[in-house]
């Protein structure tokens, strides 16, 4: 019988919606892999701030929309939102279970990534603000057999995520080094979600049926470690050859030796066969022995960004924004800033000039970009000199090359309030009556 | 041979490990791979990254699927978390390898199957 996989997840933050559909198709194993190497840093400076965060906080999403199907014995799932503190996000599906009526759920939570308590054996640096070890497959296999319905874990390596359940009900051994790598090689396929359905897809991109609908994948998985990937057939995007092989080698360095902590698996002995209708086989994976050592990841300070955005309109757009930005630099060398490291970075395209700018004209030979947003960035060793040149960027307001203009005022999203002005009349009398002039001696 | 740009053969994906660039590049057929595999050197890749990447260029072949990995190594202003680039991901890097211009024998750049994506404004 094979074993349905439904790829939930592929970072902290992804779509919600796609993961309906994967449960209406039906998956025995929904599993979310939230955590890139930047999402620990970001998680990090969560539990800075609060000793009871530090794990992805929409997993109360994820396991409210699984709820239903968990609790019907469908589906189960499987997750590494624990990030940095997966104890406290165990507690907290717990308690989103709890909230949404459930009982009887069993949430079990894998430790032991945390190399923290190990620093000095491992002579980690003593400002390492998290060390982890990328666990393998083990200890979730561990929790399915103790009849867990919902496993949170720390950080396991992406693909050991979804190698789990099908070690688990395959019965697969430790060193079946094949299965294993097929295992693995679906898991790698599965754990960036949209990017094997066309999500990302370098080809012909906007011919994705439905493209603002990109299905997340699905696997199916046999005990010899054939599989099929898929997708919900009535969600968007596609499955083919080319969006597979291009998330086959996402990211794995050396594609004959893709180490994880179960398996080193050969992508390049695969075979891949487009079978139509969304359909790819994967079959004749190999893979040898898992490596000697775990991977670990450490992270630690490295100084403070400052950051100015300025945009400039035509005519002379560039050299408007890089007089802006020598200005900025020069600013800094004349009080004597610290600043270890610049970045500088120009990009425009006609955000102001509407129908005033022939686009269609542009390629002819002297074209000149509608605007220019220059982009300036420093690294200080602490926040207060990051902080400092910030202040000496307002001056280009009124004092610096003409045709200043902004560059939008939200990020990420986050809302803005907006506020109309109107202006009118008052009689005069009315407000002299209430002017008072009063003088304080110091 | 002909002249072409890699976007008008290829495909390509990348992402990033550490202060690593990953890049993959896809053939669309085996005479493209054969012809990028000769062209598209770690070194011509080295040259054309230039200051965007300070250490050293590997290549890799995964010819079952007509693809070439190439390993940016320093290549991202220190990682994402620590990087002062706006693109910290190098999620533009694949994009930036398909400007390469290539010589290829005829056939393969008449057979050239990458298309251009309408804009509609």
């Amino acid at each position: 019988m094979a074993v349905r996989l439904g790829g939930g997840q592929g970072f902290y933050g992804d779509g919600l919606a796609p993961v309906s559909d994967l449960l209406e198709a039906g998956v025995d194993y929904l599993v979310c892999e939230a955590l890139a190497e930047l999402t620990l840093a970001i998680l990090q400076k969560d539990r800075q701030r609060d000793e009871s965060l530090g794990y992805t906080r929409d997993l109360p999403l994820y396991l409210a929309a699984a709820l239903p199907h968990v609790l019907a014995g469908r589906t189960r799932l499987i997750t590494n939102a624990g990030g940095i503190n997966p104890i406290a996000a165990g507690r907290a599906a717990l308690s989103a279970a709890r909230s949404a009526g459930a009982t009887g759920l069993k949430v079990a939570t894998v430790v032991g990534d945390d190399l923290r308590p190990r620093a000095s054996d491992l002579a980690l640096p003593p400002d390492a603000l998290f060390a982890n070890a990328y666990l393998g497959a083990g200890p979730i296999v561990e929790a399915l057999r103790a009849g867990a319905d919902v496993v949170v874990t720390g950080r396991v390596a992406d693909a050991s995520l979804f190698l789990a359940p099908l070690v688990h009900e395959h019965g697969w051994e430790w060193d079946d080094w094949d299965r294993l790598a097929a295992g693995v090689t679906v898991g790698h396929l599965l754990e960036c979600s949209g990017q094997v359905t066309g999500g990302n897809y370098s080809g012909a991109w906007w011919e994705n049926p439905d493209p603002l609908r990109i299905a997340f994948p699905i696997a199916e998985v046999d005990e010899d470690g054939t599989a099929v990937i898929t997708k919900p057939e009535k969600a968007g995007g596609m499955v083919s050859f080319d969006t597979v092989r291009e998330q086959l080698l996402y990211e794995v360095h050396d594609p004959a030796r893709y180490l994880n902590p179960d398996v080193v698996a050969d992508f390049t002995s695969l075979t891949l066969t487009d079978l139509g209708e969304d359909r790819v086989r994967l079959s004749a994976a190999r893979g040898g022995p898992a490596p000697e050592t775990y991977k670990g990841l450490v992270c630690t300070p490295a100084g403070w960004a400052g950051e100015l955005r300025v945009a400039y309109c035509w005519p002379d757009a560039e050299a408007k924004a890089r007089a802006a930005v020598r200005y900025v630099r020069s600013r800094a060398e004349a009080t004597g800033l610290p600043v270890e490291e610049w970045c500088e970075e120009y990009f425009g395209v006609n955000a102001y000039g509407g129908p005033t700018v022939d686009l269609a004209a542009a390629d002819a030979s002297g074209w000149e970009p509608p605007e220019v947003i220059a982009r300036l960035a420093w690294r200080t060793a602490d926040p207060e000199s990051a902080g400092r040149l910030g202040r000496e960027v307002g001056v280009l307001g009124l004092s610096g090359p003409p045709g200043i203009s902004g560059t939008g005022r939200g990020r990420d999203g986050r809302p803005t309030q907006l506020l109309a002005v109107e202006p009118f009349t008052v009689e005069r009398a009315l407000v002299d009556a209430q002017v008072r002039v009063s003088v304080a001696e110091a | 041979m002909a002249r072409i740009q890699l976007r008008d053969l290829c495909g390509v994906r990348c992402g990033d490990k550490g202060d690593i660039s990953d890049i993959s590049l896809f053939a669309d057929d085996l005479a493209a791979y054969e012809a990028v595999l000769s062209e598209v050197t770690p070194e011509r890749v080295k040259a054309h990254f230039g200051a965007l990447v300070a250490g050293p260029v590997e290549r890799y072949e995964a010819g079952n699927v007509l693809a070439l990995k190439f390993v940016l190594h320093q290549a991202l202003g220190g990682g994402a978390p620590r990087s002062l680039r706006s693109d910290n991901l190098g999620k533009t890097h694949g994009a930036s390898l398909l400007r390469l211009w290539i010589e290829v024998p005829e056939e393969v750049a008449s057979g050239a199957r990458r298309r251009h994506a309408p804009v509609s404004r």
